[in-house]
């Protein structure tokens, strides 16, 4: 005889089960608010009702102060280079309200972003996938290594608040690289390194023995058997975790504060007087520029333009670069599968 | 750095045929592997113990045993694949290739690789496409040019006779082949780079009774151009394909001899109890 369920353990069940469908649900309510939101009203930034129905202007036009001001009963709102025009052929004193970075865009921190994170991915590719390969290629089991594995999962630990004031030290000011691109590259890509080293060794043990073998067997040395036959198979998951440390990279705004964010500048970072000034240059950034609108100025009703806009522009460009990461992995994927 | 290849004592191609002759005269053979008190540990787990046999030049030797005898352990000391595994080592005695010790420090390890070429039991075509899996041993070798990489993807595939079915599918992935096509794929890689010796370790293990049947007529085949080593868990298949057999049991090597002698009229108890099924 099978005795049937109790009502008391049936009742339990049912709770159980509740609980982590909530906990689910909870998730996705959060994600939706957020999204919408930022969508919401960021959208209203950066979305027009007339033809071409994106704000131009606030994609490729740098940040502007805003002024606000009464005339003749109508209320005016212009951004400095207007303004000062409109001074020109109005000769009358005006009692202006200046909103800092209220008016103009914000396409300096979008290039700002994206230079940072293609520097910043490309040091800790580099760095990474050499450590990766290293350690599950040609490192034996000894204490020294297991050691390195510690220091490397105690690294992931580290708050970005301190890989922002290490890399001021030691890039900043001992190298005297000063606030730039290249210390912001080596910082962040400080910063993602653990989970890169982790994820792509994770990926080349992955690959299976077979292959190393069979490759060795015909002859080939270590490293034509890596190159050829063990990194190629592992790149899909390397970039994969990759995918991951863009979103943190582009995301951080601790690291950069110290060493490469301004919050206004006027040239782009392609106006250097030489090209290898390029890299001593300091950049606006996305969440540089979201920190200071939001908390560095005065808040009042013209502020919200600007923070859900670049708020919304941003969370579009993670995206986008993450879209573009998956497609290539995928693209290795279908090259390669076994 | 001493070149296996400039070696004069390696000359597979002029070497008589080994099994035209009666098979028993194997202290007149030529030999082309010379195994000699190998002992063999893993850390401090020995799995080899006192190991001596000669392997004859074109002909196929069959190492034969119960799981866990060391059969494949001493077949990857000859290529030195068990260089990989880490503290795995030859404790004692020598392996001389052609009269040239392969352990010796001089010894390149990517030359000897190349003249002994290695069939694996668990068939690894890379994923990548027929004809790259196939000139994948020449690239890496440094051959650049086309027409002869084309030359040898197609004669190395003939040799492992799978011309024939994939020919017009070169450049499909090798991973879309059946289990034995990829076997005799890996077995025409091997050859591609034109080895002397073929190691193959129970390569139809995976394999169906007819799949199995053409890798040894294959064999049968290969053996008037190369020297053959074969692991087999398959009395049957030692029977059927090899000249010689060498029986292991517990890390030592009990008999070597010619196989119809091994199998016919054993000289040791042991042997005959494992041919006859009694164990093992």
């Amino acid at each position: 005889m099978i005795a049937a369920p109790t009502k008391r353990g049936r009742f339990f069940e049912r709770i159980v089960f509740w609980m982590f469908r909530l906990g689910t649900y909870f998730v996705l309510l959060c994600a939706t608010y957020i999204f919408l939101d930022i969508g919401i009203k960021g959208g209203r930034t950066v979305f027009t009702k007339a033809a071409p129905f994106v704000n131009l202007k606030f994609l490729t036009e740098p940040p502007q102060t805003l002024y606000v001001f009464d005339y003749q009963g109508k209320k005016m709102e212009l951004s400095d280079r207007e303004f000062r025009a409109w001074k020109t052929t109005h000769k009358e004193d005006v009692d202006a309200t200046s909103v800092a970075y209220s008016a103009g865009g914000i396409w300096p921190c979008i290039v700002g972003t994206a230079l940072l994170v293609i520097g910043s991915m490309t040091v800790a590719l580099f760095i990474g996938i050499s450590a990766a390969i290293y350690l599950s290629e040609y490192s034996r089991d000894t204490r020294f290594i297991r050691f390195i594995r510690i220091a490397i999962l105690n690294l992931a630990g580290v708050p970005s608040i301190v890989f922002g004031l290490f890399g001021f030290g030691l890039f900043v000011i001992f190298f005297g690289w000063n606030v730039s691109l290249l210390s912001g590259w080596f910082t962040l890509g400080l910063m993602v390194l653990p989970a890169i080293i982790t994820a792509s060794e994770e990926s080349l043990r992955a690959v299976p023995q077979g292959l190393r073998e069979g490759s060795l067997a015909l002859g080939a040395t270590k490293w034509q058997t890596i190159r050829k036959n063990v990194l190629p198979y592992a790149l899909p998951g390397i970039l994969t975790s990759s995918i991951l440390g863009i979103a943190r990279v582009a995301g951080e705004t601790a690291p950069i504060m110290f060493t490469a964010a301004y919050a206004m500048r006027d040239e782009m970072p392609w106006q250097v007087s030489h090209w290898t000034n390029f890299f001593f240059q300091g950049v606006m950034a996305l969440p540089y520029h979201i920190y200071v609108v939001s908390s560095k100025i005065p808040q009042n009703e013209y502020t919200e333009r600007v923070q859900y806009g670049t708020a919304f522009v941003f969370l579009v460009v993670v995206m986008l670069i993450a879209l573009t990461s998956i497609l290539l992995r995928e693209k290795q994927r279908r090259r390669l599968s076994w | 750095m001493v070149s296996l290849i400039e070696m004069p004592q390696t000359l597979p191609q002029q070497l008589p045929r080994q099994n035209d002759r009666p098979a028993d005269e194997t202290d007149e053979a030529t030999i082309m592997i010379d195994v000699r008190d190998v002992d063999f540990a893993y850390g401090s787990n020995q799995v080899l113990y006192n190991v001596s046999l000669d392997i004859p030049a074109q002909a196929v030797t069959a190492f034969i045993g119960p799981s866990g005898c060391g059969k494949t352990t001493l077949l990857r000391c000859i290529n030195r694949m068990n260089d990989l595994i880490e503290n795995a080592r030859i404790t004692r005695g020598t392996i001389h290739l052609g009269g040239i010790d392969i352990n010796a420090a001089q010894v390149d390890v990517v030359d000897l690789r190349r003249r002994v070429g290695m069939v694996f039991q668990k068939s690894n075509p890379f994923p990548k496409s027929i004809y790259e899996n196939i000139s994948y041993g020449l690239r890496i070798a440094g051959v650049k040019k086309k027409s002869r990489i084309d030359e040898a993807v197609e004669k190395s595939l003939r040799g492992a006779a799978l011309w024939d079915e994939v020919k017009d599918r070169l450049d499909t992935n090798a991973l879309g082949l059946s289990g034995g096509q990829q076997q005799r794929l890996c077995i025409a890689r091997a050859i591609a780079v034109g080895p002397d010796i073929i190691l193959m370790d129970e390569p139809c293990s995976a394999l169906d009774p007819i799949a199995t049947a053409k890798i040894e007529e294959l064999i049968q085949e290969l053996k008037t151009q190369y020297t053959i080593v074969i692991v087999t868990h398959n009395m049957q298949q030692a029977g059927r394909v090899s000249d010689f057999t060498g029986f292991f049991y517990l890390g030592r090597l009990i008999e070597f001899g010619a196989t119809t002698k091994i199998f016919t009229n054993p000289a040791e108890k042991r042997t005959e109890d494992y041919i006859t099924g009694r164990f093992g």
